[in-house]
């Protein structure tokens, strides 16, 4: 589309292809009627049935309040799509513009939106993970499965991994009054997305609600019955726990497996792409009608030296939905960056956690405002003498400021003088187990010497 | 009735949890839960309260669904 002509075709009779119909996919499906594109839509999904949203699958649904059928999300307009759901997408074909389907269809474009997602990282033993008693949760399924197995009242769940998901999984099972194991190989809960210094504090709210909380260990084994159903788990300190119900909470998989063969940048952290959306390749060259969103996108972030970031972030897939749609029906001169800052927010133990920014860019962290003892503060992350991030407890209301401060690369630690500062404020290294810094490893390798032979192929890792 | 809030922007207010507390549930002193498929007859007070809602955050189903993909079962 290089001329305002062929937009204007584009606009009026294109063909879009939306692949995965979740908050991204629909988002964008949305915005780009509200653009006004009037060509045909489509959109595909490997679940069945309407999009719905996902935050409240491990909350309301799993407390018994919300059916798991009922968190289909709301519609800002009609969005008009031909719906290809229940088959996931298997391949994309960029030399003849077709996104191949797993039951064997093809289903051309002229621009196509990835927004595929993410799965849920299974339990490593495929026998374990079968077990009965063994859950995951990502889908609507997978929650219903869960809150059925918490409604029959087993004697203790056993949750693997102290992430927010998992934590929040804790959090329910006490509130249902249910005894929760929860096993972390990590220090502390939430340490991998936030240090130590709140994973201190994440670990006294968890068995100040009464959860067995075991850090520093590995769960080996799952260990069931006769009949298949889950009795025991192994620790690698030689303990065991004795547990119905386990959750594997180990995080997610990026749905980028079906772009093995397709020449983009796509991979284990996901699929790489500028901050107008569009995919690189494997060359790292800018793709013309290939745009991703959501959690499987991997932008760069000027702010944080422009190092490709790709966020679980509900907040983060909806707006980059929505550049992401702009961008496909509009001339190079009137592209949006996606800019926004990372915003996160996880409810636990009746805490409402939220982070602005990208909490393991830091190498200092600073309480800033409010107690940690009552479990009521800021603390702001700084990275080399800037703000970086700030995470909350119970003090939502501040983020908007430390935003601010992120968004003007504000000295760290933060000068202006805010309300309700504790008593000692000096900062601490931020702590982070493992490589530090978003570091990624190498997942291509270069060939070639001349600058019209050099080119990168792919050298997938296993992890 | 469909129901999402925006969690990123809520910042606790609770005005949603007074105007229609059958849909909306302080849990502690800031965390919402809400309830995404409130009852059609409480339509009237979700609406008030996402109304009342000093950051906007709560999006109401404008279609009630017209344009579900239900023709579209794994076709």
């Amino acid at each position: 589309m290089t001329s305002a002509d062929n937009l204007q075709a584009f606009k009026r009779a294109g063909r879009i292809v939306v692949v995965g119909a979740s908050l991204a996919g629909l988002r964008a499906a949305e915005a780009l009627r509200g653009e006004g594109f009037t060509g045909s839509l489509t959109m595909i999904g490997d679940e069945l049935g309407e999009p719905y949203d996902r935050p409240p699958l491990s909350k309301q649904v799993l407390t018994g309040w919300v059916p798991a059928d009922n968190t289909k999300l709301p519609r800002r307009r009609d969005v008009d799509a031909e719906w290809l759901l229940g088959v996931p997408a298997s391949g994309l074909d960029l030399a003849n513009n077709h996104v191949r389907l797993a039951d064997g269809r093809e289903v051309p474009f002229d621009r196509v939106l990835i927004s595929t997602g993410v799965r849920a990282r299974p339990w490593f033993v495929e026998s374990e993970a079968a077990l009965d008693g063994v859950f995951v949760v990502r889908t609507r399924e997978h929650a219903e499965a869960l809150q059925r197995a918490l409604a029959a009242g087993p004697s203790r769940v056993l949750v693997i991994g102290a992430g927010f998901t998992g934590s929040e999984i804790a959090s329910v099972c006490r509130e249902r009054d249910i005894p929760v194991t929860v096993a972390e190989l990590a220090p502390a809960p939430l340490v991998g997305a936030l240090g130590a210094m709140i994973g201190d504090v994440a670990a006294d709210v968890q068995r100040a609600h009464g959860v067995d909380l075991r850090c520093g260990v590995k769960v080996t084994q799952l260990e069931g019955d006769a009949q298949g159903r889950l009795r025991r788990a192994h620790f690698d300190d030689g303990t065991t726990v004795d547990a119905d119900v386990a959750v594997v909470a180990l995080g997610g998989i990026r749905n980028t497996d079906w772009l093995r063969d397709s020449g983009l940048a796509a991979g284990v952290w996901g699929i790489a792409c500028d901050t107008g959306c569009r995919a690189l390749d494997l060359n790292g060259l800018v793709t013309d009608d290939v745009f991703v969103a959501g959690d499987v996108a991997r932008c760069p972030n000027p702010i944080y030296e422009y190092r490709l970031i790709s966020l679980e972030h509900w907040a983060n897939a909806v707006e980059q939905a929505e550049v992401a749609a702009h961008n496909m029906v509009s001339g190079q001169a009137d592209r949006w960056p996606h800019l926004t800052l990372p915003l996160f927010w996880s409810i636990q133990f009746g805490i409402n956690i939220k982070s602005v920014g990208v909490p393991t860019f830091a190498d200092e962290v600073v309480v800033t405002q409010g107690s940690v003892p009552d479990h009521r503060f800021v603390a702001a992350y700084g990275y080399r003498g800037r703000v970086t991030a700030a995470v909350s407890f119970n003090n939502a209301k501040w983020l908007d400021h430390y935003r601010r401060l992120i968004e003007t690369a504000a000295p760290f630690p933060p000068p202006c003088p805010t309300p309700d500062q504790p008593a000692d404020t000096k900062p601490v290294p931020v702590d982070f187990p493992g490589p530090a810094l978003l570091a990624q490893g190498a997942t291509v390798v270069v060939t070639g010497h001349d600058p019209s032979e050099r080119r990168v192929t792919a050298a997938y890792q296993h992890r | 009735m469909r129901v999402v809030v925006d969690l990123s922007r809520c910042e606790g207010y609770a005005q949603c949890a007074f105007l229609a507390p059958d849909a909306f549930r302080m849990h502690g002193e800031e965390a919402l839960m809400y309830d995404p498929n409130p009852d059609d007859a409480r339509r009237d007070q979700v609406l008030r309260a996402a109304a009342a809602c000093p950051v906007q955050a709560i999006l109401v189903d404008l279609l009630e669904g017209r344009d579900a993909p239900a023709e579209a079962q794994s076709s």
